[in-house]
């Protein structure tokens, strides 16, 4: 096998062919096509005629080159092409597989995996024995040699961990190994301990291949919070230029969807192998945050998870009384904000206002009275987990709050006026707190001796109040009591939140204690003392690639294991739990630095990326085959011949090959734009299309007539009336529909309804026509009266009347009091007038209807009446004789009429006012 | 010397050739209704025509003294004209003739033969004599005269370019010549002349192929005519249609200008249109100058 580049031949020597292609050229080129002989008995009319152009007496140049690419083609194509030509490897006895199998190698195990089975696949193909290991799960024993093949069925089990290997667990497995084999270590690029240990381990053995790719490998660190912002920093190996990569921060929304809450990228400086960032986030947004990752990359060590250190708890502020003009050090508030603003968002407000912003908790200091509204908004806050803390003060203490019965916003009843002690109108010393009891979430802090109680409010003594009672004075008072309210809790110190009543507030007892009540957040991370004896549950572990798993069905974890903090496969990385505090396990700790690892130059360092054999041979074979059609098709083309069938042929192989390349469905659009456009550029009537031919003809016929009654009469002059159909058509550009009913009309759907209710609502009109008057009258007795009554059902139509004799219908441009169409019935209904509409003075008629009538509904079959031919002749006979043609009249006058209203309103109403205003205006 | 059994093949070939023939062309003859086949013109004949006030010219023998007796004027009783017409074929028998461009589309010889022979079927049924230009078939009537017609015009001409024959053409008779006209012009010329010269006049009908009229030919091309005679190369047979489309429509209009300087008519026929609408307006232009 020759070798020339990426490519090689398994036939060499028959690329000597290539040569006479210059020949075949020169030779191809004398050679002009062949012509086409023909029996043509008009010959003698061209004896004579001489050729103008003498072009095709060679073959054209496109042609030839054509000819020789197919026989190129055919000459490297029988030479045996190869692509990436593979080298047998050398190489006997077992193959040992390594594969570090970090969260490193996550990022492209499926390419580790291929190189791992293309391994084997070698090794069977040469009979070798072959194991596979990971060192981040290192067998205890040395690895059974198998069979390649089974080992390959294997590889599907074996799965990266989010953590790196344990430098001991190396050092056992480098005593375990024995016998010769090869090692192939699939290196995950990344520098740590232990590593060559194993090198040399390796190499007492055998051979030993590495694989490592060069490649850029990030690692984001735990995010921390920095005086209001969370900072956000990553390393990375190698390094080298400057890098940015984007990190997504992860967590909720409100919905409780997972999604991407906030974006932004940490920059690497060129040489620097820690980049930084500052990300700003609302304590909203940032609350929700569970897990930053770098966008786009799959591996656990692009994640990192967070914790109670990220999570600032709301808390709002709310002191009794007004702005009383005072000293800051007496300000209720004071001790409390110095106490929570490292740890904590406050917020400031109203009551009102502070509920809306659903913090997690309320701070009460001293307020007695709550109106009713906040006293509701307030528990219904609590119910829902909300935690509220008071303070005593001398405003509840002189409030009758939870005197008689149990206030719910109150732990317990209290005694009125409170009590003082130590005070110089007082008995007895001031008092000091007694220790902690057990049950006390207050467990365990110790109690300075210096902190005295000289006022407090005291609890009423009730069955329930040992149970609430979480710390006391020295003298068993209760200082501290809470109770459970819903989901949330109530607690109510009996001093105040300033130094007025005790020294409390002015202890590091206080910042403890207002901790372990889940007001102040935690600090960053739990230390050993804390952890000693707890057991973590697991929440969410993270796998390797990661991705965040359910983990709570798995063991808890003890806190010492915590408190090393070194992810492994006894602490897989994650989120622990122990009662609502929470600890993320990180792959990256904050002081992570990476480097790539380096390797002796003894041992062969391999690219990951493989190429398998591909031989060419069949492709180049088609192409010739390919472009030989093609000769054909243009040889017949260049000669003549392409004609008749054969073009026919040609123009169908083409089309087969162009049809796809051809844009589709471009004009899906217009037809809908021209139905607008008609019915826009004039007023047109139009009519429903009922689905029976014969009354849709009769329905244009008949709006055919009264439109060019109208073009005649009035200055109305419409265009052609226009069907349309309730379903696909926009009905906002009529200002008159025209609907007659049959007894077999379809319902419209839920859409045309909402379609025609949005046209009756902005003003349009109806005239629905039932063509039954002669035999019904009207009403629900024909089978189009009680289609009408099933259409009308869903429709928005006001309370109707028959059309009043002071109508404005019977007068906007003939005076009319029949409304007759083919039938004559008096049966004609519009919307009824208001109730309070009244005659006016001096007026034949009350002031009626501000609006049009969206609807008319009749059975005259006006458009019967109206109907004309194509030479405007009636089509139909309308009455007997004289009468009949006055009825006729009268039909179309009612159609003016009609018509008239729906464009002009109660513009003619308003007519009549006209001598009255110019009455007025004293003319 | 001939070979016996291939005469006998050709024998029979043409036999078998003129059943079919006939039939064609009596079919063809069938579609033209003829009524009662009258000249309705006056001439000489049998049968009563009509009264004319007498001329000087009309000899005191030609006065039907009868109906003049009725009134005062002499009138001449005209007799309808009912004089036979001789007409005469000739039918191009060339190896030209024998060209079809597509196997669905007649040859032109067989169109030309169907054409003249349907339009003799007819003249025989109107009275006429009918025959072949020539000495081979001197006008005649009678079904028999249509019979030896169809065996004559099935036979062919070994030649290219079959010449006009003008001989044997009874003065003043009608005459059809059907052919492609894709040869010389000069022989046509001069039989017309010669034709004119007797007072026979006529039509000239040509059969073209639809590719004669197209020239749908592209690429490098020998043209040969039907027997190999003439040859014509062109490297660019789509560079020369216009050149022949103009000769072709230069010799149609030499042909009709000929037939207005001689009195007779001239029309093109396709092999691809149905030869009825050739056949009726042959023997409209045969009605019209007779």
């Amino acid at each position: 096998m020759t070798s020339l580049g990426p490519i090689a031949f398994t036939a060499p020597w028959l690329l000597l062919g290539l040569i006479a292609l210059p020949i075949l050229w020169i030779w191809l080129r004398a050679v002009p096509p062949a012509p086409v002989r023909r029996r043509f008995p008009g010959v003698a009319l061209l004896l004579g005629l001489t050729d103008r152009e003498t072009q095709s007496d060679r073959t054209p140049w496109w042609l030839l080159l054509l000819r020789l690419l197919a026989v190129a083609a055919i000459i490297i194509g029988f030479a045996g092409p190869v692509l990436n030509p593979q080298d047998p490897r050398d190489g006997s006895g077992p193959l040992l597989v390594v594969l570090d199998g970090t969260w490193a190698d996550a990022r492209d195990w499926a390419q580790r995996m291929e190189r791992t089975r293309l391994a084997l696949d070698d090794a069977a193909r040469t009979g070798r024995p072959a194991a596979v290991i990971t060192l981040t799960d290192p067998p205890d024993a040395m690895p059974d040699f198998q069979p390649a093949q089974s080992v390959a069925q294997t590889l599907p089990n074996l799965q990266p961990a989010p953590w790196s290997p344990d430098p001991t667990a190396m050092a056992t497995l480098a005593d375990t190994l024995s016998g010769a084999f090869d090692t192939l270590w699939l290196s995950d690029g990344l520098a740590r301990d232990g590593r060559d240990t194993m090198l040399s381990a390796f190499e007492d053995h055998g051979i030993l291949r590495v694989v490592q790719t060069p490649r850029s490998t990030v690692a984001l660190r735990p995010a921390v919070f920095d005086s209001g912002n969370i900072a956000l920093s990553a390393a990375r190996t190698p390094i080298g230029l400057p890098l940015s990569v984007p990190v997504q921060a992860i967590g909720l929304d409100p919905a409780g969807t997972e999604r991407v809450l906030a974006s932004i990228d940490i920059d690497f400086a060129a040489g620097d192998g820690v980049g930084e960032t500052l990300l700003s986030l609302p304590p909203e947004l940032r609350n929700r945050v569970t897990r930053f990752a770098l966008a786009g990359v799959r591996s656990a060590g692009a994640v990192t998870l967070t914790d109670d250190a990220l999570r600032r708890r709301e808390v709002a502020l709310i002191a009794g009384g007004g702005a009383a003009e005072g000293l800051d050090l007496l300000s209720p508030l004071y001790y409390l904000r110095e106490a929570l603003e490292p740890t904590a968002d406050l917020i400031d407000g109203t009551l009102e206002d502070v509920l809306l912003a659903n913090p997690d908790v309320i701070v009460l200091a001293d307020v007695a009275n709550l109106s009713g509204a906040e006293s509701d908004g307030l528990i219904a806050w609590v119910e829902n987990g909300g935690l509220l803390l008071r303070f005593a003060g001398p405003r509840l203490a002189a409030s009758d709050v939870g005197r008689t019965t149990e206030d719910p916003l109150l732990p317990v009843r209290l005694r009125a006026g409170g009590r003082s002690v130590g005070g110089a109108m007082s008995w007895g010393e001031p008092k000091s707190l007694a220790a902690f009891p057990d049950d006390s979430p207050f467990r365990g802090l110790s109690v300075p001796g210096d902190v005295t109680v000289t006022a407090q409010v005291v609890a009423q003594p009730d069955p329930t109040l040992a149970d609430r009672v979480i710390a006391g004075l020295a003298d068993g008072t209760p200082l501290v009591t809470r109770k459970a309210l819903g989901q949330g809790q109530v607690v109510l110190m009996h001093v105040t939140a300033n130094a007025e009543w005790s020294s409390l507030p002015l202890s590091g007892l206080f910042v403890q204690m207002l901790e372990r009540l889940a007001v102040s957040t935690r600090p960053a991370s739990p230390d050993l003392d804390d952890l000693a004896g707890t057991v973590w549950l697991p929440q969410a572990r993270l796998n390797a690639f990661g991705a965040l798993i359910d983990a709570t069905a798995q063991a808890g974890v003890p806190g010492e294991t915590l408190a090393g903090a070194v992810p492994g496969p006894n602490l897989p990385p994650g989120v622990y739990a122990f009662e609502d505090a929470r600890v993320a396990v990180n792959v990256a700790d904050a002081d992570t630095t990476l480097a790539t690892a380096q390797w002796p130059a003894r041992i062969p360092v391999e690219g990951l990326d493989i190429a398998r054999e591909r031989p060419l041979k069949g492709w180049l074979l088609a192409a010739a085959l390919v472009l030989l059609a093609v000769d054909v098709i243009a040889s017949l083309a260049v000669g003549g011949r392409l004609r008749g069938p054969r073009a026919d042929v040609a123009a169908a192989l083409l089309a087969v090959l162009l049809i796809p390349a051809l844009p589709q469905g471009a004009s899906a659009q217009a037809p809908d734009d021209s139905f607008a456009i008609d019915a826009t550029q004039a007023v047109s009537l139009a009519y429903v299309q009922t689905g029976d031919p014969q009354i849709d003809e009769v329905s244009e016929a008949g709006l055919r007539g009264l439109s060019d009654v109208l073009f005649h009469r009035t200055s109305i002059e419409p265009s052609a009336p226009m069907a349309i159909d309730l379903e696909s058509d926009e009905l906002a550009f009529f200002p008159f529909i025209y609907w007659p009913l049959t007894a077999n009309q379809p319902l419209p759907s839920r859409d045309a309804y909402a379609k025609l209710n949005r046209y009756l609502r902005s003003g349009g009109m109806i005239l629905f026509d039932t063509r039954d008057a002669d035999t019904a009258r009207f009403g629900s007795s024909s089978p189009e009266g009680r289609q009408l009554q099933a259409i009308a059902t869903s429709l928005d139509i006001p309370a109707l009347e028959p059309i009043p004799d002071d109508h404005v219908l019977t007068r906007t441009f003939y005076l009319i009091q029949d409304f007759p169409g083919r039938t004559a019935s008096r049966d004609v209904w519009v919307e009824a007038a208001p109730p309070d509409a009244e005659q006016s003075e001096g007026m034949p008629f009350r002031n009626l209807n501000d609006g049009v009538t969206p609807v008319v509904i009749g059975g005259n079959d006006w458009a019967r009446a109206w109907a004309v031919d194509q030479y405007g002749d009636p089509m139909f006979p309308v009455g007997r004789g004289s009468a009949g043609e006055t009825q006729r009249e009268y039909a179309y006058r009612f159609g003016v009429n009609l018509i008239m209203h729906v464009l002009t309103g109660n513009y003619k109403s308003d007519q009549v006012h006209v001598p009255n205003l110019l009455e007025r205006l004293g003319q | 010397m001939t070979d016996p059994t291939a005469l006998r093949t050709r024998a029979e070939r043409t036999a078998s050739a003129l059943p079919p023939l006939l039939a064609t062309a009596e079919h063809l003859a069938s579609t033209v209704i003829l009524g009662d086949h009258g000249r309705r013109r006056a001439g000489t004949g049998d049968t009563f025509w009509q009264y004319r006030p007498a001329q000087s010219h009309d000899t005191a023998r030609s006065i039907d003294w009868r109906r003049s007796a009725r009134s005062d004027s002499a009138f001449v009783q005209d007799r309808e004209w009912q004089i036979a017409q001789s007409v005469v074929f000739w039918v191009d028998q060339g190896a030209s003739m024998r060209f079809s461009s597509d196997s669905g589309v007649p040859d032109k010889a067989t169109v030309a033969r169907t054409l003249a022979l349907a339009c003799a079927i007819l003249l025989n049924r109107g009275g006429e004599r009918i025959g072949l230009t020539g000495s081979a078939l001197p006008p005649r009537r009678g079904t028999a005269q249509i019979t030896q017609m169809a065996a004559l015009l099935s036979q062919d001409d070994p030649a290219d370019y079959a010449l006009p024959e003008a001989r044997g053409m009874v003065p003043h008779s009608r005459a059809v010549f059907v052919s492609d006209f894709l040869s010389d012009l000069a022989p046509i010329e001069s039989a017309l002349t010669r034709a004119a010269d007797q007072g026979v006049h006529g039509a000239l009908v040509q059969i073209l192929d639809p590719q004669e009229e197209a020239f749908p030919f592209d690429g490098r091309t020998v043209f040969e005519s039907m027997t190999g005679g003439l040859r014509h190369e062109t490297l660019k047979a789509g560079d020369l249609r216009n050149r022949y489309l103009d000769r072709l429509a230069e010799r149609k209009d030499r042909l009709s200008g000929l037939g207005r300087t001689t009195g007779w008519q001239f029309t093109t026929q396709h092999t691809d249109a149905p030869a009825t609408q050739a056949l009726l307006w042959l023997y409209s232009a045969l009605e019209q100058s007779a």
